[in-house]
């Protein structure tokens, strides 16, 4: 079985490489792909929509219904794993570790069981090691950085390379980051996980609410200039400020996503303890 | 294309892939998928889709690596085959 896997593998390969040296040259101008579209977008999207990077121009603009599907297929991945991975219900009782903090006792408290009076501890994972400061300090420190910096990102879109999803994934990763470095429960507790699965949906409600408004504004699903009335602007910059507000809806559903995805597949739907 | 750069990018990319389907341990060829993605992130770069190429460094090889060592984490450390 092994071997006619490779065979097929092989075969398949050697068919790719025979196809790719039909490719036009890299770069090349007279290449159906530089000829067809892509002259109008390069002489035409700064007058247009008035947004330098054209990339951000034809991914939210030009091919806007593409790119909200895109994000409907990122929110269905997020979904999918939830509903494959999280369980309500516990098989067997569930055992608490808990450290207390002074002295490095470790305590297992059965279900039912009671700590000890005291502020003193502290609950951990069952494979816990222990926590390295300089790791923990180091995340702190950066994830607000982290966090500027993917705000950046998704803002500046018009402008650099970067927009909604590479921001959106950089701020789910820096709570990743945070679950990592300390655990499951911190991360959870400022990301809790019903804002998180609604937050998730509300991006994609965004992004499909802002085409919904240019519809019923008169114009096209997606076409951004009919947001001119409401946004009190000329229909070229309407057009650059709806694909600002879309990025806005990709960015959150992106991020929540992630995050979604990270702590259904870390804690195997038990949210009790990550990695 | 600097073709030295390329070059030395392309190879890596092969060396990573093979590697990242022989090696036994799975822990092992998540991290190694994850330096294939970044190569890829780089041939991007030096083809000048600066936009794919950020795409796959946050993508590829950030988070999705992330999610591997995660599932990995779940499962069994090392394949039957």
């Amino acid at each position: 079985m092994k071997i006619i896997g490779l065979i097929v593998a092989i075969l398949v390969g050697a068919l790719l490489v025979y196809a790719a040296a039909d490719f036009p040259a890299w770069s090349d101008p007279a290449s159906p792909a530089s000829t067809y579209l892509s002259p109008h977008f390069i002489e035409k999207t700064m007058e247009e929509t008035s947004v330098p990077n054209i990339v951000t121009a034809v991914l939210a603009d030009y091919r806007g219904f593409d790119t909200m599907f895109e994000t409907t297929v990122i929110f269905s991945a997020g979904m999918a794993v939830f509903l494959l991975l999280r369980t309500f219900r516990r098989e067997e009782p569930e055992a608490r570790h808990y450290r207390h903090v002074l002295t490095g006792v470790t305590l297992r408290v059965k279900e039912g069981g009671e700590l000890p009076p005291s502020d003193d501890f502290e609950r951990i994972d069952s494979l816990w090691t222990p926590h390295d400061l300089i790791i923990k300090t180091v995340c702190r420190l950066l994830i607000p950085f982290i966090q500027l910096f993917a705000l950046y990102v998704i803002a500046h879109g018009h402008h650099s390379p970067g927009g909604g999803f590479q921001g959106g994934v950089i701020l789910g990763a820096s709570i990743i980051l945070l679950a990592i470095s300390q655990d499951l429960r911190t991360a959870v507790k400022r990301m809790a996980e019903k804002l998180d699965a609604l937050l998730c949906s509300v991006g994609v409600l965004i992004y499909a609410g802002t085409g919904a408004l240019c519809l019923l504004l008169g114009l096209n699903f997606l076409d951004y200039s009919a947001l001119a009335s409401v946004l009190h602007v000329d229909s070229i910059m309407a057009r650059s400020h709806g694909i600002l507000i879309v990025e806005i809806g990709v960015g959150i559903a992106v991020m929540c996503t992630m995050i979604w995805i990270y702590n259904n597949v870390s804690s195997g739907g038990k949210y009790n303890q990550g990695l | 294309m600097v073709w030295p750069i390329d070059l030395a990018i392309l190879t890596l990319v092969v060396i990573t892939s093979i590697g990242a389907l022989m090696v036994k341990d799975l822990l092992g060829a998540a991290i190694l998928f994850g330096a294939y993605s970044f190569m890829m992130c780089l041939l991007w770069t030096v083809m000048g889709a600066v936009d794919v190429a950020f795409t796959e460094a946050s993508v590829g090889a950030g988070v999705s690596t992330v999610f591997f060592v995660a599932a990995v984490f779940r499962t069994s450390r090392r394949t039957k085959d």
